[in-house]
């Protein structure tokens, strides 16, 4: 480590990890050991995009010096307003690349590896390489993924097998920040319920009694496009398109007297676009990289476990411990309580299934210990559970009884007790 | 409305595009003002002695990307130093080819790569300097950012610079994990668009009706006879005033009003809903039923709309007096006629069929545009009154109506400092007797200010900075000048506290870390967002953030 000439530039963190604080952990070592463990830890960065930029800025300061970075997208325009690392000539570019490159270029020392594509593409191998990983990520699937993932990575025989996973998101003015110890503490899957996606607006209302643009822009999108376009696949990003969900909406509107249409609106609704500033973000990733510091070198306690943030009314940060639930499909070992009416018929449970918080699963496959109850694949199997969905739960499952519920998404399979009502 | 049609076909200009995702956060408004500021960032004063350069300034740059970034109308670094070997470990913002340069500069360049549509200038001399060569330095621009510490005598110059031209200051210091920053504000900031949560805005009127919205109330009249269709799609409101009517027949004309009369109200509205239905239940009433406890509250005025309506500058409107305060004293006049604001006007989407659900809004909308137009005619016979030269716009008339419940003013306050005055030095205290707080590290930046002013004062040695004696003794004096009236106010833990905190800023010897002044430029940026479109609610006026424990906390000091 440390030449001479490192050490001048690296002057201030250096006395960080050289010297013990009031709250360093009283068997902890500064100096070298440190430094050296610091520079030669292998982290990885998931998201390469409003929060990766500054995450990836970060820990180049920070000392880390090899890091990789995955992100499939490509630079947008509507990214320059906060991503830093890119500029006007960039956009259609890898995202990963660009922002690999450019760390590089500014933060000398540092190697930054881009894989340009998807964090499932990688197996456990990959992931096993790595000291800890930071995600800056606007998908709950990618998190799950990537938090079932190095859960199911760990060997308690192999201390090494377990990589803390950091994780930033931000919304507009507010955002969090949370640190998991895979196993040991509240897991993405454990939160998952605080995390709710917006309720869906009923397909009757957008189809037969709209009132909000908001209905009229989600008609052109679902029920108009089917209708008068369905050879061509819809591409939010395609302007063309866009375009003509807003005039077909427009339509729509003035028919029923609803007004406040915009472009903007529209493109909003269509792509379920997020709010998102340069300020939140940095925020939240400098509070996803100093966690990742001070795990890196102990040098300070960690974020146990949670930190949010909202900016809209002064500066309000809470802190505290989330959960880790017993019954979390991911990381318990007990089966999730769901309580159900046994009434429902199986499809009308398996719809349900996508917009529950606790669940948010789309394509759910299901069984219980003795039998399938619906499989979409592979088309033999889908084909010979096909009738239950029509059937009532309680025809299918007895009360209390407890069901795996598996999902293309995701590797491993979460399991529910069904409670009849 | 000219933005619907002409624009369609295009779609967004590519600025639009550019910023769309902050553009749903702050509108074309809160651009325009953003592009219309130029921010002043003081990064540094000169060297700490000898053996140290000073702030690396790393919070003030990290600041300045994210008002770049989104497009503020321009920026000025005004930094004295040079770039060297550490500032290259911490600053994003230079390269290896900025060394021996002026840090001013090459931050002033690298950062302006990030937005060309922003306008950036540096000057490497002391701020004092340039303040004397130029007395209008500071008044050409809308923010100041200082990144701390400063020459004290440097500090005050600025504050109060700022506050004769009415210009907001934040004041920021970060070292190792820790960090605080304070923004000044002139004495009276008001704010209209406070953005609150849209559920906190919502009046209805239910219990006290217009007459449109009474009449259709009325229109209501036999449910039963109603078709399952027809009955499953009354919308909540009309529900709800159905039931307050034949509540109130047998109840001597009165509306439910305490928590009894008001569950027994709502067991009236959910025993009216059909459970014949497919469902078993039907939308609209289960809507119904969970809108009577938070949608039947009479009107109150919340304290701080009836403090601005008491303040002096509302009461004693003058002819130059601020557009706020003339639409604001029109407003109290409108409240003084029937104790209620201007209808905000917007209606929450409910179970309704469509054309009755737009009857509905419009009967909402109509109200709100009559009370807009009475306001206006009361803005305009105040001008008359003042003999007022240029009318207040009708937009923001409209604006301040649909606003008027949530809309407030801060009292601006100083930037704190420990032998400030009384109030100041009592909240600390108060605080400090809190173990949860993390009030400690005001002390302890404050005591390493003054270390640093006395070294850079040529008082003490350049070694004070990591010497124990001076820092026992500065802590010594910290205490002594909160607790001038009663030393016993400070315990044992308390002291130690300050201790810890002291020590944790003494681990970098007062040097920055990325992180955390990352971390900070962001929350500081906020700060300045706010303050510059107007909108959201800034801080009032201290925040402290530990990322030690990764938490903060706020003062108003």
């Amino acid at each position: 480590m440390a030449s001479a000439d490192s050490a001048t530039r690296w002057k201030y963190l250096y006395k960080a990890l050289s010297k013990p604080g009031p709250f360093s952990d009283e068997d902890w070592v500064p100096g070298s050991e440190t430094i050296s463990a610091l520079e030669s830890s292998k982290v990885l960065v998931i998201g390469a995009g409003g929060l990766g930029c500054d995450i990836l800025k970060n820990l180049a300061l920070s000392g880390f010096k090899d890091i990789h970075v995955i992100d499939m997208d490509t630079i947008d325009i509507s990214n320059l307003n906060r991503q830093f690392l890119f500029r006007q000539a960039d956009i259609g570019k890898p995202k990963a690349e660009v922002a690999a490159a450019f760390v590089e270029k500014r933060v000398k020392g540092v190697k930054i590896t881009p894989y340009v594509g998807k964090i499932q593409d990688k197996d456990e191998d990959y992931y096993m390489q790595f000291k800890l990983v930071v995600c800056g990520l606007d998908s709950i699937e990618a998190r799950r993924w990537i938090n079932s993932t190095l859960i199911s990575m760990v060997d308690f025989d192999n201390p090494e097998s377990l990589k803390p996973l950091i994780d930033g998101g931000t919304e507009g003015f507010k955002g969090q920040a949370r640190v998991i110890l895979p196993t040991l503490s509240s897991c993405i899957e454990c939160q998952l319920d605080m995390h709710a996606p917006r309720p869906a607006v009923p397909l009757c209302t957008i189809a037969t009694i709209p009132r909000q643009p908001q209905h009229c822009i989600e008609w052109a999108h679902q029920i108009a496009w089917q209708e008068q376009r369905k050879d061509e696949p819809f591409d939010s990003d395609d302007m063309e398109h866009i375009g003509w969900v807003y005039q077909t909406a427009l339509e729509r509107a003035k028919q029923f007297n609803i007004s406040g249409i915009t472009f903007q609106m529209a493109q909003g609704v269509v792509k379920n676009i997020i709010p998102a500033i340069a300020s939140t973000n940095a925020v939240i990733a400098a509070a996803t990289t100093s966690e990742a510091l001070k795990i890196a070198t102990s040098c300070n306690p960690y974020l146990e476990n949670y930190m949010m943030y909202a900016g809209e009314d002064g500066v309000y940060t809470y802190t505290f411990e989330a959960e880790k639930k017993a019954d979390c499909p991911v990381c318990g070992n007990l089966a999730r309580k769901m309580t159900v009416d046994p009434d429902m018929t199986l499809e009308v449970f398996i719809e349900t299934l996508g917009e529950r918080p606790e669940a948010q699963l789309k394509k759910p496959s299901m069984r219980t210990e003795e039998k399938t109850l619906y499989q979409r694949f592979p088309p033999q199997l889908e084909e010979q559970t096909r009738s239950n969905l029509k059937r009532k739960l309680r025809e299918l499952v007895q009360d209390g009884q407890e069901i795996a519920v598996s999902d293309p998404a995701y590797v491993i399979d979460f399991r529910y007790r069904l409670i009849f009502s | 409305m000219a933005d619907a049609f002409p624009q369609a076909l295009a779609g967004p200009s590519s600025k639009e595009r550019k910023y769309d995702r902050q553009l749903r956060l702050w509108a074309a408004s809160g651009q325009q003002s953003l592009e219309e500021s130029r921010v002043l960032l003081v990064n540094s004063d000169g060297p700490w002695g000898n053996q140290s350069s000073g702030v690396t300034g790393v919070v003030g740059v990290e600041t300045l990307k994210n008002l770049v970034l989104p497009g503020v109308g321009g920026f000025t670094i005004v930094d004295p130093a040079v770039v060297t070997e550490p500032d290259l470990g911490l600053n994003f913002f230079l390269e290896e080819n900025c060394l021996g340069k002026s840090r001013a500069g090459e931050t002033c360049r690298l950062l302006r790569e990030l937005n060309p549509d922003v306008e950036g200038s540096s000057h490497a001399k002391p701020i004092a300097e340039i303040v004397k060569e130029d007395p209008d330095f500071i008044s050409r621009h809308q923010l100041v950012l200082i990144s701390g510490p400063i020459q004290r005598s440097s500090l005050d110059m600025l504050c109060t610079a700022a506050k004769d031209n009415g210009i907001p200051v934040l004041y920021t210091r970060s070292v190792g994990f820790t960090s605080t920053f304070s923004l000044q504000l002139p004495d009276v900031f008001p704010i209209v668009e406070t953005h609150p949560d849209p559920e906190t805005t919502q009046d209805l009127r239910l219990l006290n009706p217009w007459m449109e919205l009474d009449m259709a109330g009325a229109r209501v009249t036999n449910l039963e006879s109603l078709d399952d269709h027809e009955h499953g799609h009354v919308p909540y409101i009309l529900l709800l005033l159905h039931y307050l009517h034949k509540w109130k027949q047998s109840h001597n004309g009165a509306v439910p009003s305490n928590y009894k009369e008001k569950t027994e109200f709502r067991e009236m509205v959910r025993s009216g809903a059909r459970t014949n239905t497919p469902e078993g239940g039907e939308e609209n009433f289960d809507e119904a039923v969970a809108a009577v406890m938070k949608s039947l509250n009479p009107f109150s005025l919340r304290s701080s709309l009836r403090e601005i309506f008491e303040m002096d500058e509302c009461k004693n409107l003058r002819q130059d007096s601020a557009e706020f305060w003339i639409i604001a004293a029109a407003i109290h006049e409108f409240y003084k006629k029937d104790n209620l604001l201007p209808l905000p006007g917007s209606l929450p989407d409910m179970k309704a069929q469509s054309a009755d659900y737009i009857a509905l809004q419009n009967i909402y909308k109509a109200k709100a545009r009559k009370d807009i137009e009475e306001v206006v005619g009361l803005v305009r016979s105040i001008e008359a009154r003042l003999a007022r030269p240029v009318k207040v716009s009708e937009k923001d008339v409209e604006i301040f109506c649909k606003n008027a419940s949530h809309v407030k003013v801060i009292h601006g306050r100083n930037i704190p400092r420990l032998d400030g005055d009384a109030r100041t030095t009592k909240i600390i205290k108060n605080n400090l007797t809190n173990s949860d707080s993390i009030i400690s590290l005001f002390l302890a930046f404050q005591i390493l200010d003054d270390i640093v002013t006395d070294i850079q004062q040529g008082n003490a040695p350049d070694e004070s900075l990591d010497n124990d004696a001076v820092w026992n003794t500065h802590i010594d004096r910290a205490i002594g000048v909160i607790t001038s009236d009663n030393p016993a106010d400070i315990d044992e833990e308390a002291r130690e506290r300050i201790v810890q905190a002291t020590q944790e800023l003494r681990r970098t010897e007062g040097g920055e870390l990325h992180n955390t002044s990352a971390l900070t430029g962001g929350l500081v940026a906020q700060e300045a967002l706010k303050v510059i479109t107007r909108q959201y609610v800034p801080l009032d006026n201290t925040c402290i953030f530990d990322g030690v424990r990764s938490r903060s906390e706020m003062f108003k000091l």
